[in-house]
């Protein structure tokens, strides 16, 4: 183990001063030379199609690739609830610093302080370059912008739109970048995926691509590469993530040279519609923004639990002081409000104490009976009915009438490529943005943060930090894409096509998937312990092998080829599923979304270990050994580190 | 449930299609039409078949990329849902089910059920969006009554998944338009440019092949989000003073 290697560059002085001082530092580059500069960019959700667009709004030439039809499908679209920002328009005592420490606190203390402070700090421009684009926010009578509360925050802070918020920003981003690609300085390719990253002389300076209308393996340079392709989460299968969601372009790189931090932060969304059976395919997240006015039980008696499975009685029929509001009564100061992790782990509890109140065992109540009664089925329909006709299309219940059941499903991953304070990984010229990088959200993301540091990252950060590097690629002409070292790469991602293809076995890629999916929630979901996770190791490795000798792929590369897509991402979430094992069972105490069982109080709340694990874990891949676990200490110069407490 | 389907198999853009009869067994009225379809696709591989090519992904009725044509209905049978919201319990046991892709000429077929909507970002590269530079004012400097921001977002809620155009006999994109005009048009930000915007995306959407809106209102009664003609109207009056203002 080694330190050596991660330098996280956070600029000096005081907290406060240091995103200012270290912007008016670094080197910017005059516009005649942005003209002779490329950059690519892999990714149009919030964090890629902000950056493409404001890197073509400064006059770089920027390449953007998505692997859907256009950029808008890309799954940020499907953000529910809101976006953060210190606004403190609702004169509730907000701030830089409030926001900040929340996102500190919510992530357990295992975020940088330097990083989550310029997150909050830009987070107000935001809303503001928001509004500029045409997002429709919600907005009070007056015609000023609404807000609402979010977990784990004590203000109301939130912008929305209905439930649409993620698709709103997209679409003001996507139509940021409409506009620069109709001005001729960002290029957009559609239906690509990245399958390898080329590096030359020690930098990022291009990607392999394959067309997936064609299957054409494409090469493409740059001065510049950034990331922008989301978290891990379909790893587990079953998550809210969107299908073709996938851990690909991050795990090439990794490949590569570039640090995997925190794999075993994963979050675990507590308010999702339960699964129904094996066919299956995704869950459904019920946003977050339920829990500003949905109440969360189960009965308090069992014999209620047993009616309720054998449909015997209605949940609206089980008398007050017969239901047990958990999160109230556990977490009185924020009560249905608690972080995520917070939430889920409660939930489990519950069930595990055979509370649950389906047929499986495995759900809770989120009831708006008393919201109903209060303020009217109209402002409840006002605020989330989008929420509601969706959760009636699932599962023909109608939320107005009896509670939605909900229980805990993966939803987004904290952990992600190591960036430094610029957002650059440890390969020079690659940068990780959005939900691919690890840096802002600890052990815990806090709900409406993802948005934010999407756009924090693509339209404020990235466009400055990167400019830093570049006015030292000035000299450097336009990447030869016929360098030896990009057939390298193309002949190697060829070269896996055609391994895929001659297994011809027996078994069709969602079926591995799926076994893959149960071993990670078995053992490296809620609740991890070292057995199970030594355990998993080994399943994943023997899956692994099964994979790469049974899998099942039909067609040919030169086609549109979905099940071929699905085979190579598989191939990757298979590396990953055991990198989160690795990381789980090498960080012994629970933190943020990590809850090792061996680490709980009396009370059963997560025990953290500062003395011994107060820092980002960094894995280095090695070929045919296990990867190397580098540190990057944590040092809290400015907020003193507690443990989190939303009892009082 | 069991069900035969009646598929629309096409090898890619320039081949001539068909229809493909399967069987289908044992699917759980708590399935949703896509995951009907997965089910059928790992039984084709199996068989040594080749499965069936659809567009989906986030699976949960937002981002517009799933576009199936179900017994004669885009998005099939029922109303303001996406395809894959679309439950197998709104079928009955036995039924036989048709699909195909969305039919238009400028959604020419990529393969089976997938087509290419590229016409839809270009329609946007013409005009829908707000010119934004870098320093942009406070957002609460303007206050935007909650009626107009409403209306915007109501027409902001527009999937771009093209079941207007499929529903279309004309294969009208009017409704697509309309709601990208119409949203930004409500906001006093948006009117700086809504002249030029209206009349750039009527022509983009003229030159790649849409048809004409005859107001039939098909496109409202198959939009998955429940985007009504009120907008249609609405770019009606943008393009129209925009012709007034040249």
């Amino acid at each position: 183990m080694t330190e050596t290697k991660l330098q996280s560059k956070i600029p000096s002085g005081p907290l406060s001063e240091k995103w200012t001082r270290h912007k008016a530092e670094i080197k910017v580059v005059s516009p005649a030379n942005k003209r002779k500069l490329d950059i690519i960019v892999v990714g149009t959700g919030l964090g890629g199609a902000s950056a493409a667009a404001s890197l073509g709004e400064l006059g770089y030439n920027v390449k953007v690739f998505c692997i859907s039809d256009s950029p808008r499908r890309a799954h940020s679209i499907a953000a529910q609830g809101g976006i953060n920002a210190a606004k403190n328009y609702q004169n509730d005592n907000d701030s830089v610093y409030r926001l900040f420490y929340d996102t500190i606190k919510g992530g357990d203390f295992r975020a940088r302080e330097a990083n989550v402070y310029r997150l909050a700090e830009v987070s107000n421009a935001i809303i503001d370059k928001c509004v500029a684009l045409g997002v429709p926010f919600a907005r009070e009578y007056g015609g000023l912008l609404a807000n609402r509360s979010f977990g784990g925050a004590q203000v109301s802070r939130t912008f929305y739109a209905r439930g649409q918020t993620g698709q709103q920003l997209l679409l003001g981003a996507y139509s940021a970048l409409n506009r620069q690609i109709a001005a001729g300085t960002v290029k957009s390719y559609n239906r690509r995926e990245m399958l390898d990253l080329v590096i030359i002389d020690g930098k990022a300076r291009g990607i392999i691509v394959r067309n997936l209308e064609t299957g054409e393996i494409e090469r493409y340079g740059a001065h510049a590469v950034v990331l922008a392709t989301g978290g891990y989460g379909n790893t587990y299968f079953l998550s809210t993530n969107a299908m073709n969601s996938n851990a690909s372009a991050i795990m090439q790189c990794y490949h590569k040279g570039a640090f995997f931090a925190n794999p075993c932060f994963v979050q675990i969304h507590p308010t999702c519609i339960p699964v129904h059976g094996k066919q299956q395919s995704k869950l459904t997240l019920m946003s977050e923004s339920l829990r500003n006015d949905g109440k969360i039980w189960v009965p308090k008696k069992l014999e209620d639990v047993e009616k309720l499975r054998k449909k015997q009685i209605k949940p609206s029929q089980i008398p007050e002081e017969d239901r047990d509001y958990y999160l109230e009564r556990r977490y009185p100061a924020f009560g249905n409000l608690v972080p995520r992790d917070v939430a889920s782990r409660a939930a489990k509890e519950r069930c595990d104490a055979g509370y649950g109140v389906n047929e499986t065992g495995l759900a809770v109540f989120l009831d708006f009976a008393e919201p109903i009664k209060r303020l009217g089925k109209k402002v409840i329909a006002d605020r989330y009915g989008n929420l509601f006709q969706m959760y009636e299309k699932i599962t023909d219940v109608n939320p107005y009438e009896e509670p939605m059941q909900i229980y805990p499903a993966i939803h987004y991953t904290m952990g992600g490529l190591w960036v430094d304070y610029n957002l650059m990984t440890t390969i020079p010229g690659l940068y990780a943005i959005g939900e691919a990088n690890f840096s802002d959200h600890g052990g815990n993301r806090l709900g409406a943060s993802a948005l934010m540091q999407g756009l924090a990252d693509g339209y404020y950060i990235l466009p400055v930090t990167i400019g830093d590097y570049l006015s030292h690629e000035i000299q450097t002409p336009k990447i030869d894409v016929n360098h030896p070292a990009f057939k390298e790469s193309e002949d190697r991602v060829r070269e896996r096509v055609k391994k895929i293809f001659k297994i011809q076995g027996k078994q069709p890629v969602d079926v591995l998937h799926k076994k893959l999916g149960n071993i990670m929630w078995e053992y490296c979901g809620m609740a991890r312990n070292e057995q199970g996770l030594k355990k998993a190791i080994g399943l994943i490795d023997e899956l692994k092998k099964e994979f790469w000798t049974d899998v099942l792929v039909p067609g040919v590369n030169e086609d549109f080829n979905q099940e071929l897509e699905k085979a190579l991402r598989l191939a990757d979430y298979l590396e990953v599923g055991r990198l989160i094992a690795l990381d789980a069972l090498t960080r012994n105490e629970s933190c943020g979304g990590h809850f090792r069982e061996e680490m709980q109080t009396e009370e059963g709340e997560a025990k953290r270990d500062d003395e011994n694990y107060m820092y980002v874990s960094a894995w280095e891949y090695r070929e045919n050994k296990e990867p190397e676990l580098h540190k990057e200490p944590l040092n809290y110069e400015t907020i003193k580190v507690s443990t989190r407490n939303y009892k009082t | 449930m069991k069900f035969t389907l009646k598929v629309w198999r096409q090898k890619n853009a320039k081949a001539k299609g068909r229809f493909e009869t399967y069987k289908i067994d044992g699917i759980s009225p708590d399935t949703s039409f896509l995951e009907m379809l997965d089910i059928l696709n790992n039984n084709l591989i199996v068989e040594g078949k080749e499965p069936v090519a659809f567009d989906h992904d986030c699976r949960e009725g937002i981002c517009g990329m799933c576009s199936l044509y179900i017994n004669g209905r885009a998005h099939g049978p029922d109303d303001e849902i996406t395809t894959c919201q679309l439950h197998m319990r709104k079928f009955k046991d036995g039924d036989t089910i048709t699909i195909e892709p969305w039919r238009s000429a400028a959604f020419p077929v990529v393969k089976d059920l997938v087509v290419n909507r590229n016409a839809f970002d270009q329609i946007l590269q013409a005009g829908g969006f707000i010119s934004v530079g870098g320093v942009v004012p406070d957002a609460n400097t303007i206050p935007i009554p909650k009626k107009d921001a409403d209306e915007s977002m109501d027409a902001a809620s527009c999937i771009g998944c093209g079941a207007c155009v499929a529903t279309c006999k004309n294969g009208s994109a009017m409704l697509f338009v309309a709601a990208r005009v119409s949203s930004l048009a409500k906001l006093p930000q948006g009117r700086a440019e809504a002249a030029r915007r209206a009349q750039a995306m009527v022509a983009k959407m003229d030159e790649l092949g849409f048809g004409a809106c005859s107001n039939t209102q098909a496109c409202e009664a198959e939009c998955p989000k429940g985007v009504t003609i009120a907008h249609i109207a609405r770019l009606n009056r943008e393009f129209l003073f925009a012709k007034l203002e040249n």
